[in-house]
C-alpha cells in the first residue's frame, strides 16, 4: 500500500518532525492507480450492468413474494395484485410477504446508500452506517423503552429507536465538529465510536440485569424482516425517501471531496456543506432502516465495497450500484433464510454468510480498489 | 538536529552497543510517569476496598509482608491477582491495539480486525453452551477459536504479501460471519445460559485467582518485551513498505512477527478474561492525544491501557455492589467518555 494513497490514517506516515531520518518524505512507491477511463463506452457498460442489476432485483422481489414455508406459484402472486380474491394464498402474500418484501427493498436501499456515503465521508473502509452512533443510539433507546417504560412490541419501540439514532448522531456530530476548521472526518469517526461505546456499555449493563430486555435485544441485534406490518414500512418510508434524495444530491460533491479538501474547494465545492448534508442523509437512511429491521450492519459495510470494485472511484456510480445491490443481498438472504432451516434463519445471519465470501473473493481476485 | 527544535528534542537511551535503543520526548516521559502513578494509586485503592474494608496503610503493610490478622490473606490471595491481572491485561491490550493500528494505518484498527475476538467468542460459546465446559475448557475453546480465525484471515488475505487494506476487508468479512454465528447461538440458547455467556462475552475479571493468572503472568511480560523490541521497526513500516525497506527493514517478515505478537497478546487476555472490549482501540488513541506525538507509540499506550482497565475493574466491582458487572461493560463507558472528553477539549483548543 503506498503511503500517499492512504488518507484514512490517524497518524501521518512520518513518525515525527525530528525523526532519525528527516529527509524521508512519504513518497508514493509507484505511480498512483490510473483513474477509470471515462469513455462513453465504459459508461454504457456500467449503465448496462446497472440495468441488469435492476432486473435481478425485480426477480428477487418476485422470489420473495412467492417462496417461503408455503411455495406460491408466480401466477397466483400476480393474481393477488390484479384480481383480489379471498384465498389463503393471497392473504399470505398481501398480509405477510408484501410488507416483508417492501421493507427488504426500502431498508436495503437505505443501508446501501448510507454505507456508500459514510465510507466516502470518512474515507475509511471500516466505516459502516452505524459508525456515527446510529445502531448504538437505537439499541440504547430500545433498552430504555423496554426496561424503563415497559414497551414490549415492535411498533411501540420503532419511534424510540429512531429518536435514539437521530439524537446520538446529532451528539456525535456536535462533538466531532465543534471548534474551528470545519468537519474533520477522523474526529467525526472517533467521536462516533466513542459515544457509541458509551451507550453500548450502559445498554449492556442494563440488559445484563434485566432478562426481559436481554431477551428482546438478542433478537433485535441480529436484524430481521419478519413480523413487520405495512405500518412499519410506511412509518420509515418518508424518512428514507428524503434521505435518498439528499444522498443523490451530494454524491457529486463527494467526488470532489475525495480529491482532498483543498482541491475540492478550488473546484468550487463547499466541503463543509457536502459533509453536513451527507451526515444528514446517513442519519435519515440508517436511522430509518435500523429502526425498522434491527441492527443489520454488514449490508451497508459490504455492498459499497463490492460496488466500488465494479464501478471504480466515481461516487455517483458507487451510490447507484449500492442502492440496487443492497436490496438484492437483503431479499435473497431473506428468501434463503426462509427455506434454509425449518423455522427461519434471521436475515442478519444469512447476509453475513452470503456476503462475506463474496467480499473475501473480491478482495483476493481484483486489483484492490482503495478509498 | 536543528537548534530550533532543541527545546523539544527527544531524549535518547542506548545500551548494548546500540542494539537496544529508545527515544522519547520529555512530554511522553512525563505522561508515562503520571499514568503509572495513577495506575498504582488505583491499584492500592482496589486492594483496600471491598466487603472487607482495609486502610491504605494496612494494604501497604500487607504488600511489604508485614500485615497482621486477615489483611495479608485478603490482599495477597484474594485481591492482588485480580488487580495485577487488570494492570497486565490493560497493558497487553494497549500494546496489541497500538500494533494493529500501526500495521493497518487505521485509527479504527484493533485485534478485532483479524477476527481474533469474534473467533474466540465463537469457540467459548460452543464450549460453554454446547459442551458445558469449566473455566479451563472455556479458555481453551476461546484460544482455539481465536487462533484458527486469525490464521484463516491472514491466509485468506495473503497474496504476494499481506496487504493492509486486504487484511481489513477479509477481516471484516470473516468477523461478520462469526458475529452472526455468535448472535444465533445466543438467540437459540436458553435465556439464563445465554446471559451468563454474554457476561463472558463482555469480558470479566470476576473470580480470577493465582492459578488462573499464572500462565498470563509468565506470557504477557515476555510478549510485551518482544513487542517493544520490534516497535522501532514498526514505526518504519508506517512510512510504507518501500521506504521501510530502504531503511533496512524487511517489511513482510517484520509485519508477520508484529501480527503474531499482537494476536498473542490479545489471546493471553481473551483466554483468561474474555474479549474485553475497547481498551485496545481507545488506549493508543488516548495515549497519542496526551503525548502529542505523531504516530502510535507503544509504551504510553501500555500505561494508558493498564490505567483504563484497572480503573474500570474497580468501578465494575464497586459501582452497583453487590452486583458485579463484567469489566468489559465498564471499559467501553470509561474509555468512551474519556475519548469524547479529549476530542471535545482538542476541538476547543484548535
Amino acid at each position: 500500500m503506498s503511503p500517499a494513497s492512504v488518507p484514512a490514517t490517524g497518524h501521518p506516515p512520518q513518525p515525527a518532525a525530528h525523526s532519525a531520518a528527516p529527509d524521508a518524505p512519504p513518497a508514493p512507491s509507484g505511480p498512483p492507480a490510473p483513474p477509470a477511463p471515462r469513455t462513453p463506452r465504459r459508461r454504457t457498460l456500467l449503465a448496462f450492468l446497472l440495468l441488469a442489476a435492476v432486473l435481478v432485483l425485480a426477480g428477487a422481489v418476485v422470489l420473495s413474494l412467492g417462496v417461503g414455508a408455503k411455495f406460491i406459484p408466480f401466477s397466483t402472486v400476480l393474481e393477488a395484485f390484479t384480481h383480489r380474491q379471498d384465498t389463503s394464498d393471497q392473504a399470505i402474500i398481501v398480509a405477510n410477504r408484501l410488507p416483508r418484501t417492501l421493507l427488504g427493498v426500502v431498508a436495503g436501499m437505505a443501508l446501501g446508500a448510507a454505507g456508500s456515503l459514510i465510507q466516502a465521508v470518512t474515507r475509511n473502509p471500516l466505516a459502516d452506517p452505524g459508525i456515527l452512533g446510529v445502531n448504538a443510539g437505537a439499541a440504547f433507546a430500545i433498552v430504555i423503552a423496554i426496561g424503563v417504560f415497559g414497551v414490549g412490541s415492535l411498533p411501540g419501540y420503532i419511534w424510540f429507536a429512531f429518536a435514539g439514532a437521530i439524537l446520538t448522531t446529532a451528539a456525535v456530530y456536535l462533538i466531532g465538529t465543534s471548534g474551528r476548521g470545519g468537519i474533520n472526518p477522523l474526529r467525526l469517526t472517533l467521536s462516533g465510536v466513542a459515544l457509541g461505546a458509551v451507550l453500548t456499555g450502559i445498554g449492556s449493563a442494563l440488559m445484563l440485569v434485566n432478562p426481559k430486555a436481554f431477551d428482546q435485544m438478542r433478537a433485535w441485534n441480529i436484524g430481521s424482516l419478519d413480523g413487520r406490518t405495512m405500518d412499519v414500512v410506511l412509518t420509515v418510508l418518508p424518512f428514507i425517501a428524503v434521505g435518498l434524495l439528499i444522498a443523490a444530491a451530494c454524491s457529486r460533491g463527494l467526488n470532489a471531496v475525495a480529491l482532498g479538501d483543498d482541491v475540492a474547494t478550488s473546484l468550487g465545492t463547499s466541503v463543509a456543506a457536502t459533509r453536513i448534508w451527507a451526515v444528514v442523509a446517513i442519519t435519515l437512511l440508517a436511522g430509518g432502516a435500523t429502526a425498522a429491521v434491527g441492527a443489520i450492519g454488514f449490508v451497508g459495510l459490504m455492498v459499497p465495497h463490492a460496488a466500488r470494485w465494479i464501478t471504480g472511484p466515481d461516487q455517483r456510480w458507487i451510490m447507484a450500484f449500492s442502492v440496487v445491490l443492497a436490496p438484492i443481498l437483503l431479499l435473497v438472504s431473506d428468501v434463503l433464510g426462509r427455506i434454509a432451516v425449518p423455522g427461519e434463519l434471521q436475515v442478519g445471519i444469512v447476509t453475513a454468510f452470503l456476503g462475506a465470501p463474496v467480499l473475501v473473493a473480491l478482495a483476493r481476485r481484483r486489483k484492490v480498489a482503495q478509498l | 538536529m536543528s537548534t530550533s527544535l532543541k527545546t523539544r528534542s527527544p531524549w535518547v537511551l542506548r545500551t548494548g552497543g546500540g542494539r537496544i535503543s529508545g527515544r522519547a520526548t520529555p512530554r511522553a516521559v512525563v505522561v508515562c510517569l503520571v499514568l503509572a502513578l495513577a495506575a498504582a494509586a488505583v491499584s492500592v485503592v482496589a486492594l483496600a476496598t471491598g466487603e472487607f474494608h482495609l486502610s491504605i496503610s494496612e494494604v501497604l503493610a500487607a504488600l511489604a509482608g508485614q500485615g497482621q490478622g486477615l489483611a495479608p490473606t485478603v490482599v495477597l490471595q484474594w485481591r492482588l491477582p485480580r488487580v495485577l491481572m487488570a494492570l497486565l491485561f490493560g497493558a497487553a491490550l494497549g500494546i496489541s491495539g497500538g500494533i494493529f493500528q500501526s500495521l493497518t494505518r487505521n485509527p479504527l484498527g484493533s485485534p478485532d480486525i483479524i477476527g481474533f475476538n469474534s473467533g474466540a467468542y465463537t469457540g467459548a460459546l460452543v464450549v460453554m453452551l454446547l459442551a458445558g465446559g469449566n473455566y479451563l475448557q472455556v479458555a481453551f475453546g476461546a484460544l482455539a477459536g481465536g487462533l484458527a480465525t486469525a490464521m484463516a484471515v491472514y491466509l485468506l488475505a495473503y497474496r504476494r504479501g499481506s496487504h493492509g487494506f486486504r487484511l481489513i476487508i477479509v477481516g471484516i468479512g470473516i468477523s461478520a460471519m462469526l458475529a452472526s454465528v455468535n448472535h444465533w447461538i445466543i438467540l437459540k440458547a436458553d435465556l439464563e445460559a445465554a446471559m451468563s455467556a454474554a457476561v463472558w462475552g463482555a469480558g470479566t475479571l470476576n473470580g480470577i485467582s493465582w492459578t488462573q493468572a499464572a500462565p498470563a503472568i509468565v506470557a504477557v511480560p515476555l510478549l510485551i518485551a518482544a513487542a517493544l523490541f520490534y516497535s522501532p521497526r514498526m514505526r518504519m513500516l508506517e512510512m510504507g513498505d518501500d521506504a521501510a525497506r530502504a531503511l533496512g527493514v524487511r517489511a513482510e517478515p517484520v509485519r508477520l512477527v508484529l501480527l503474531v505478537l499482537g494476536v498473542a497478546l490479545t489471546a493471553a487476555v481473551t483466554a483468561a478474561a474474555g474479549p474485553i472490549a475497547f481498551v485496545a482501540l481507545a488506549a493508543p488513541q488516548l495515549a497519542r492525544r496526551l503525548t502529542g506525538g505523531a504516530g502510535i507509540a507503544l509504551v504510553p499506550a501500555a500505561f494508558m491501557g493498564a490505567l483504563v482497565l484497572a480503573a474500570s475493574d474497580l468501578a465494575a466491582q464497586r459501582l452497583f455492589s453487590p452486583v458485579q458487572l463484567p469489566v468489559g461493560v465498564v471499559t467501553v463507558c470509561t474509555g468512551g467518555l474519556y475519548l469524547v472528553w479529549l476530542l471535545a477539549r482538542e476541538a476547543r483548543k484548535s
